[in-house]
């Protein structure tokens, strides 16, 4: 178990979060980059590419249009910040910031990785500060990003060493999401098990891992949610739900309705006492986070499961909420789309499935990432485009 | 002063000086207590729950209560007749209606508690109850059957349901003792420690679940989830078992226990 050297006299470091104002065009940018894209803004008259974001193009007022762009630049200067009167730069300093030119075209102020130097070339990511808005990355070209670069860990939640409770461990992909994190070196998971329990429980995969602690824990009971929390030994860094009923039915037939308001506690009321008891341990850590894994059902009505989309949709809804909450104390908030997993949830779902470990290292990679939007798989890509593009017409094909 | 009834004066004075002592053979409700888990295909019983809604805070600064929900079945519970399918036509089936003079009945408790923690599948068969007869002394008519198990005191642990890969293992009747119980014994019901008055595998009997079968199909009930069965003497307590007015409930939680002189 990772145990932290802290002065037990200390008093409680306060954390706080870079300044959160920003125009309208910003938020547009920062939307885009949750999502994980690389996007600047081109003029729709004469193809001039801009940054930073703008209402209109500075060269002839001409509309602007987002576009995902070419990632690379090349570092053109660099800069220490050895002061700041920003409450949560003061807590960074000192801090390096350098001038590259975007091979897109702009020149732009962007946040350096540890030993990207002046002149060499790098790659861009366009990441969310603590705060939630876009800022510019420049990372090493070619190489992976150092989880160990001080400045690059304010953007993205490492998995090493941290302390991960997984609401629901005993369904396969809350088994798989346990395997990869302690195979991506996690401190300390802390393994949901609902009851009722089987004898052989006490001796299955899940808990039979090292650094795998099982708790009861079912999100229709407060009581247990309370006290699962009571039961995890150390702090907590990030909370992966991954607790779900699946159950088939539409609105006027078929829907067993004990099942239904079953399916809704656990993915709606489940999900709020879940965030309201974990809230306040996440939010004194370095890099809290939660993440929620969603259908790509919870976009657009679906009337084989009607009763279950409806549950997604509504956690997708108080997802938007809970974000916005955490965004002012520093937690990151994940939200995790895929299609259906190949497991015994989805045995009438015709392939393409996603392989419960594949979605156990995409959430993985969403938090190293600190990617605030993920899709994983074919069916949830889709599902996504098409509803970004075209949302009336998407929930018309749903439902046809 | 009106002067009480000596019977009942005699009642209450011995509970007063202690000579009259009360059992609870209840189990505490709470959201960890386990409930019967069915094969999936089937609809499932909701464990208890409970939510606050003020405890001398901004939502009622002077009051603590909460509201609760669970199953009719759930905890120390009450099994009425209307609960299977054979006494759906029962006069009186549902707990709304049995009749009050139901919920005070003498008890005979059956020690099967070595024989359980031999055989986690132990069936009580209407040779065992004969062979426990001869040794004990005849069942009275109109009695409470309490089966003494002792799998109350597997509360808490994953023994008490005891779900293996092919399901709960829990001791029960079979269908020659329920017989013997209900028709040759004229019982009024059958109380056990178990979270179902049959036995954790008894869908797999020759003839299936038969404690609720013939129970129910002849009007008489059940109460499941007891404990403190091993403070009874095995004749002479009286159980008190009062179960909820759910308009038309099929059974219900309830606090039940036993008077010992």
């Amino acid at each position: 178990m990772n145990r932290e050297k802290r002065d037990p006299l200390a008093r409680r470091k306060e954390r706080h979060v870079p300044p959160g104002a920003r125009s309208r065009a910003m938020h547009a940018m920062s939307a885009r980059a949750a999502m994980g894209r690389f996007v600047l803004q081109g003029c729709v008259d004469c193809g001039e590419v801009t940054y930073p974001p703008r209402d209109a193009c500075p060269r002839c007022w001409g509309e602007l249009q987002w576009t995902d762009r070419d990632r690379g630049a090349r570092v053109l200067s660099e800069t220490i910040i050895r002061v700041s009167t920003d409450l949560y730069f003061r807590g960074q300093l000192p801090w390096r910031m350098g001038k590259v030119e975007l091979d897109a075209g702009p020149v732009a102020l962007a946040h350096l990785h540890a030993g990207l130097k002046v002149g060499e070339r790098a790659e861009m990511r366009l990441m969310l500060d603590r705060g939630g808005n876009a800022a510019l990355f420049a990372l090493p070209a070619g190489r992976e990003p150092d989880m160990g670069d001080r400045q690059w860990r304010e953007f993205v939640v490492p998995v090493k060493d941290r302390t991960i409770l997984v609401s629901d461990a005993r369904s396969a992909i809350g088994r798989a999401v346990v395997h990869a994190l302690h195979a991506a070196g996690a401190g300390h998971i802390v393994a949901g098990l609902a009851p009722p329990a089987r004898v052989a429980d006490q001796s299955d995969g899940v808990s039979g891992l090292t650094r795998v602690q099982p708790v009861p824990l079912d999100l229709t009971d407060p009581v247990m949610v309370a006290e699962c929390m009571s039961k995890i030994a150390g702090p907590l860094d990030i909370v992966i739900n991954t607790a779900r009923l699946v159950r088939g039915g539409g609105v006027s037939a078929d829907g067993n309705l004990v099942e239904q308001r079953r399916m809704l506690d656990i993915a709606v009321l489940g999900f709020m006492r879940l965030a309201q008891a974990s809230a306040p341990l996440l939010q004194g850590r370095p890099s809290g986070a939660f993440v929620d894994l969603l259908s790509a059902q919870a976009l657009a009505g679906d009337s084989d499961c009607a009763g279950y989309a409806a549950g997604e949709a509504a956690r997708h809804s108080l997802l938007q909420s809970f974000r916005h909450e955490m965004r002012a104390v520093g937690v990151r908030v994940l939200s995790v789309f895929t299609g259906p997993s190949d497991d015994e949830d989805h045995q009438s779902a015709p392939p393409p499935k996603v392989a419960p470990l594949r979605l156990a290292r995409a959430i993985i990679e969403a938090l190293e990432a600190g990617r605030e939007v993920s899709c994983v798989g074919d069916v949830a890509v889709d599902a996504m485009d098409r509803w970004l593009a075209d949302p009336a017409l998407y929930m018309r094909e749903k439902n046809l | 002063m009106i002067a009480m009834d000596p019977t009942l004066a005699g009642l209450l004075a011995g509970i007063a000086s202690r000579r009259i002592r009360t059992v609870d053979l209840t189990n505490t409700l709470s959201p960890d207590f386990p409930v019967i888990v069915l094969p999936s295909e089937f609809g499932q019983c909701e464990p208890f729950r409970m939510e606050t809604v003020s405890r001398y805070d901004g939502n009622g600064p002077a009051w603590y209560w909460n509201n609760i929900s669970m199953n009719e079945h759930t905890g120390t519970h009450f099994d009425a007749p209307a609960h299977w399918i054979t006494g759906r036509d029962v006069p009186n089936g549902t707990v709304d209606e049995v009749n009050p003079d139901d919920f005070i009945h003498p008890a005979v408790v059956i020690d099967i508690s070595r024989e359980a923690a031999a055989d986690e599948d132990f069936v009580l068969t209407r040779a065992f109850l004969e062979d426990w007869e001869a040794r004990n002394g005849a069942i009275p008519p109109r009695h409470w059957i309490l089966l003494r198990s002792d799998w109350s005191k597997r509360v808490g642990t994953v023994s008490y349901l005891n779900l293996r890969e092919d399901g709960a293992h829990s001791p029960g009747p079979d269908v020659t003792a329920m017989r013997f119980l209900v028709h040759d014994r004229d019982c009024v019901g059958l109380g056990v420690e178990t979270v179902g008055t049959d036995a954790g595998q008894a869908a797999h009997f020759d003839e299936p679940l038969p404690a609720h079968s013939i129970l129910h199909g002849n009007g008489r009930f059940g109460l499941q989830c007891l404990t403190n069965l091993d403070r009874l003497p095995t004749f002479g307590a009286v159980v008190m078992a009062m179960p909820l007015k759910i308009k038309g409930g099929s059974g219900s939680p309830l606090r039940v226990i036993a008077l010992v002189a």
